[in-house]
């Protein structure tokens, strides 16, 4: 009797058998992380060092004493040649684009989808696979026709031609296409039935039923936009116009007589250049992963 | 509360497809209609041209009096139930509710009286602050119904509003929505694919089938004298028998042998015999006039049976509640007089 009670109290013991597989796994996984991140970190402890010791000993890999110095330098010290522009103005520009980029593209490529799928057109199916091709023709192939229209429209160095050229896009439109597709017909049926005009249904139903969708589309738009290089390059000469992206080869560059370059402010604003970004994959993380799975609509 | 008129409607979609043909018929004020049929027939094509949601081919829809061909769904004065529900998803209970009226340009205290009346009606005022995510299916159920009756429209339209609920649920909502419309009093059209939804809750039917009106009626008329063969086996579970058989010197006679009671008929030749499961009883001793009946097996439902068998050669299925006469003792069938439903074997038109 007591045997048997015993017996069922306490299964014979067995040793968990190591699953190699898992553990394989999780190794790539490591090392993946660890190959994306260390450059990263590099950077970010190398911008705590002097320039000094930078141009001697090259990337660092402790934290240094100068941090507090290079992040002021970076953010609040004016530079560049006209020395006007200093690391908040580049940050600002940078915001002005992200956001002008990321808006700007969401709110033509949602008009462009609405027109597309809720309205019949001749050749509404052509338009779209016209707009979808430009896919295949990226800034870089018409960056010379796009720098001599914004040229001669008198709009280089402004905001406006920094983001206008950019904002048509394919990818979006696309998005939203797929998106509004699967909107059940029904619910643009019972808003005809309530009376809600194109417009209406637009802004009344589409655009919150979206959200998730459009919380997504900013978050790779924005962080498209910050990164933006060589349009800005290109397009803007004056130095208050600065992107981040673009201010940190400004500064590798001051090389002036036996001047050492600026590397731990250089390093610093590449950190802070990352930031903006990654906060905000960060803060809208959930609706991105959102935006992209969720079918409830 | 309005009538309906709709005369020689036509619907033929750009492909050529024509989806409903020369649809004439009445509709009375405070109407309870069903349109029944299969799947195709035409029957949601026909409700959404009342909606206007469907430009009409040919013909007229008038809506006490108004020819509304070319109105604007949405000035129809008209309210529509999907089959989905169609609710806004991003919106509450309430607001989902008030878009109507919200579009309509009525007031805000306009608009919460009328729908918290509506709420209380349909026992939804502890949801308005939900959205339909968080409701049952039997919950949207009612907050579609509800956001089509806070619009006191003319006419109300219900497109397959039962089917995606479960069995339990339908029947206790085929209830609830006939009370409700009778209450309001408003003309409705339904439209199911479900006979037992028509025949319970319309004041008439009509039967679609191919875009072709077969029958309007009653649920009495529609069951009693079903207009064609496909009205007969459409409408009732189980269907109708059919059976082959003829005229032949006065006497309706089986194809495979045995006279059926009907009264004479002028013509001989060949016609489609229908009899109801439920119109014929079976026993195990021949009687004047019984039928030789092979037993195949039964289905038991509790309160009912639904023995399957061979008439004639013929597949016949009989409803029965006896207890006794099942099984391989059910060796005859007597068949009602006066229940026998003669059809013309070309057209599937009725013979009387």
């Amino acid at each position: 009797m007591t045997d048997i009670t015993t017996a069922i109290a306490q299964p014979p013991v067995r040793r968990r058998k190591i699953r190699w597989n898992r553990v394989f796994d999780h190794v790539i996984l490591i090392l993946g992380s660890m190959f994306m991140l260390l450059p990263v970190v590099l950077t970010l402890l190398t911008s705590t060092w002097d320039n000094v010791t930078i141009h001697t000993g090259g990337i660092q890999y402790s934290i240094g004493e100068d941090a507090f110095r290079n992040y002021q330098k970076a953010l609040f010290e004016k530079s560049g040649f006209s020395q006007v522009v200093d690391g908040m103005k580049m940050m600002t520009n940078s915001l002005i684009l992200g956001l002008g980029f990321a808006i700007g593209k969401i709110v033509i490529s949602m008009m462009a989808a609405y027109a597309i799928v809720y309205f019949r057109f001749r050749f509404a199916t052509f338009a779209f696979w016209i707009v979808f091709t430009t896919l295949l023709l990226p800034l870089e192939v018409r960056i010379l026709p796009s720098y001599e229209v914004v040229q001669s429209l008198g709009l280089l160095n402004t905001y406006t031609g920094l983001i206008v050229p950019l904002i048509a896009s394919a990818t979006g439109t696309f998005y939203f296409r797929q998106f509004f597709k699967s909107v059940p017909e029904e619910t643009l049926e019972a808003a005809r039935i309530d009376g809600a005009g194109p417009i209406h249904f637009f802004f009344d139903i589409l655009v919150p039923v979206s959200q998730t969708m459009i919380a997504a589309i900013f978050i790779i738009m924005f962080v498209y936009g910050w990164n933006q290089y060589l349009w800005p390059t290109l397009m803007t000469t004056d130095e208050n116009m600065f992107t981040l992206v673009r201010g940190i080869k400004q500064i590798m560059q001051v090389w002036i007589g036996a001047n050492i370059p600026d590397y731990g402010v250089a390093m610093a604003l590449a950190i802070i250049a990352m930031t903006p970004p990654v906060l905000i994959v960060i803060l809208f993380q959930n609706w991105f992963v959102k935006g992209l799975v969720e079918s409830e609509k | 509360m309005a009538q309906v008129t709709i005369s020689s409607v036509n619907k033929i979609y750009p492909n050529g497809f024509h989806a409903v043909k020369d649809a004439d018929f009445h509709i009375k004020d405070g109407e309870f209609i069903v349109l029944v049929g299969p799947s195709g027939c035409g029957k949601s094509t026909l409700l959404r041209m009342f909606a206007g949601l469907e430009d009409i081919s040919t013909g007229e829809i008038a809506i006490d009096d108004r020819v509304v061909n070319d109105v604007d769904p949405a000035q129809r004065d008209i309210a529509m139930v999907f089959q989905n529900y169609a609710l806004y998803p991003h919106m509450t209970v309430y607001k989902n509710m008030a878009y109507g009226l919200k579009r309509a340009k009525k007031s805000k205290e306009d608009i919460e009286i009328a729908v918290q009346k509506v709420a209380k009606m349909l026992d939804l005022t502890p949801l308005l602050d939900r959205k339909p995510s968080q409701l049952s299916g039997g919950q949207r159920q009612r907050v579609a119904m509800g956001r089509a009756i806070v619009r006191s429209p003319k006419l109300f339209l219900f497109d397959e509003p039962l089917s995606n609920l479960d069995a339990k649920l339908r029947s206790q909502m085929r209830i609830e929505v006939r009370r409700l419309q009778r209450d309001l009093g408003v003309t409705s059209v339904y439209v199911t694919h479900d006979q037992v939804e028509a025949m319970t809750m319309a004041d008439r039917i009509v039967v679609l089938n191919a875009g072709k009106i077969e029958q309007i009626g009653t649920p009495a008329q529609i069951y009693q004298s079903p207009a064609s063969v496909f009205v007969a086996t459409f409408m009732g579970a189980p269907p109708m028998n059919m059976l082959e058989g003829g005229f032949k010197d006065g006497t309706l006679t089986l194809s495979g042998g045995g006279v059926i009671p009907h009264h004479s008929h002028g013509a001989n030749g060949p016609v489609s015999i229908g009899i109801r499961p439920e119109k014929v009883t079976l026993q195990a001793e021949e009687t004047p006039g019984a039928l030789p009946f092979t037993y195949e097996f039964t289905e038991d439902l509790g309160a009912v049976k639904l023995v399957h068998g061979l008439l004639g050669g013929e597949r016949f299925i009989v409803h029965t509640h006896e207890e006794a006469i099942i099984g391989d003792d059910a060796k005859f069938l007597s068949i009602d007089g006066g229940s026998v439903h003669v059809f013309d074997v070309n057209t599937g038109q009725r013979i009387d």
